[in-house]
């Protein structure tokens, strides 16, 4: 009753989705590149006042939560189906974990008056306004990511359970592994841009 | 070609194998945050970048399965950097001569 699926074809439209995407946050690289350029003493300073601790923790919680959705295909590969979808519930427990990081560290900012044309930050040299006002718009469209990420996730969990996804017809679930591998190598660009620049 | 020989190949990476790339994943960024720390001037960037790069490679090659993969797929990913890297490259030309 299940039409075979096109499994290269599957791939690629997933593929050629993620290109749109690197683009996307290629676009947001190549301003904050040459706004760094434009003020690089601006952006050193505004770059020490984020918190370098909360940002490792984060790309470590990333980094664990891609190993948990690499390892679902795995396990659903092999068969194992319930393997498969705790180590889905981790990635979603994880990227959870890491949205309550950067809430807190939003929360952070946003009480010592640093968002987006405060009337703190409007008194700052114009370098470090616009070193915020990337820091919110790229790590704030990464989130937004991590969010979407974690819906895919959840469905794909669903699908599972539906007995929709299996071992033989896994794609859809390498496909949303695809996307939230993406959103972690986008994040591995972000977390030494923002909070190790010296 | 049938999709239940491409999904069933045995050629596929196990648990053990990803634990690794894990981990090494783990002590690039640990190296990233401690050259970070080293005040080299301008280099600090390019080690940055130069970790980062490996580390995204890692993810793509291994978490996303492309060393696995056909080679229209590989070329398209190769296509899709390329273009980036022009995009990136020309706007350097431009903002760093000005």
């Amino acid at each position: 009753m299940t039409l075979p699926k096109d499994y290269l074809g599957a791939k690629m439209g997933m593929w050629l989705f993620l290109f749109t995407e690197i683009l996307l946050f290629g676009g947001l690289f190549v301003l904050y590149s040459v706004t760094m350029q434009r003020y690089p003493v601006e952006f050193h300073t505004a770059s020490q006042m984020l918190d370098v601790t909360m940002g490792t923790l984060n790309t470590v919680v990333l980094i664990t939560s891609s190993l948990f959705a690499a390892l679902a295909v795995i396990a659903l590969q092999r068969g194992d189906i319930r393997r498969s979808k705790i180590f889905i519930l981790l990635t979603i427990l994880l990227a959870g974990v890491f949205l309550a990081d950067k809430y807190m560290e939003w929360g952070a900012k946003i009480h010592h008056g640093i968002y987006p044309n405060s009337p703190h930050l409007t008194d700052w040299p114009e370098g470090q306004q616009a070193f915020f006002a990337l820091y919110y718009t790229m790590t704030g469209l990464h989130g937004i990511h991590v969010v979407l990420g974690m819906g895919l996730l959840g469905w794909v969990y669903w699908l599972i359970s539906k007995g929709k996804i299996t071992p033989e017809q896994h794609v859809t679930l390498e496909n949303a592994g695809l996307y939230w591998h993406l959103v972690d190598l986008i994040w591995i660009y972000l977390f030494p841009l923002f909070y190790l620049i010296t | 070609m049938s999709e239940h020989s491409t999904q069933h190949e045995g050629h596929g990476p196990g648990y053990g194998l990803f634990i690794a790339i894990w981990a090494a994943l783990l002590v690039l960024t640990a190296t990233t945050v401690w050259v970070a720390g080293i005040n080299l001037g301008f280099l600090n960037v390019v080690a940055a970048l130069a970790v980062a790069t490996t580390k995204a490679s890692l993810v793509i090659f291994f978490f996303m399965h492309l060393k696995y993969e056909e080679l229209t797929l590989k070329l398209m990913v190769l296509t899709a950097f390329v273009i980036l890297s022009i995009f990136i490259g020309m706007t350097f030309f431009d903002t760093a001569y000005r």
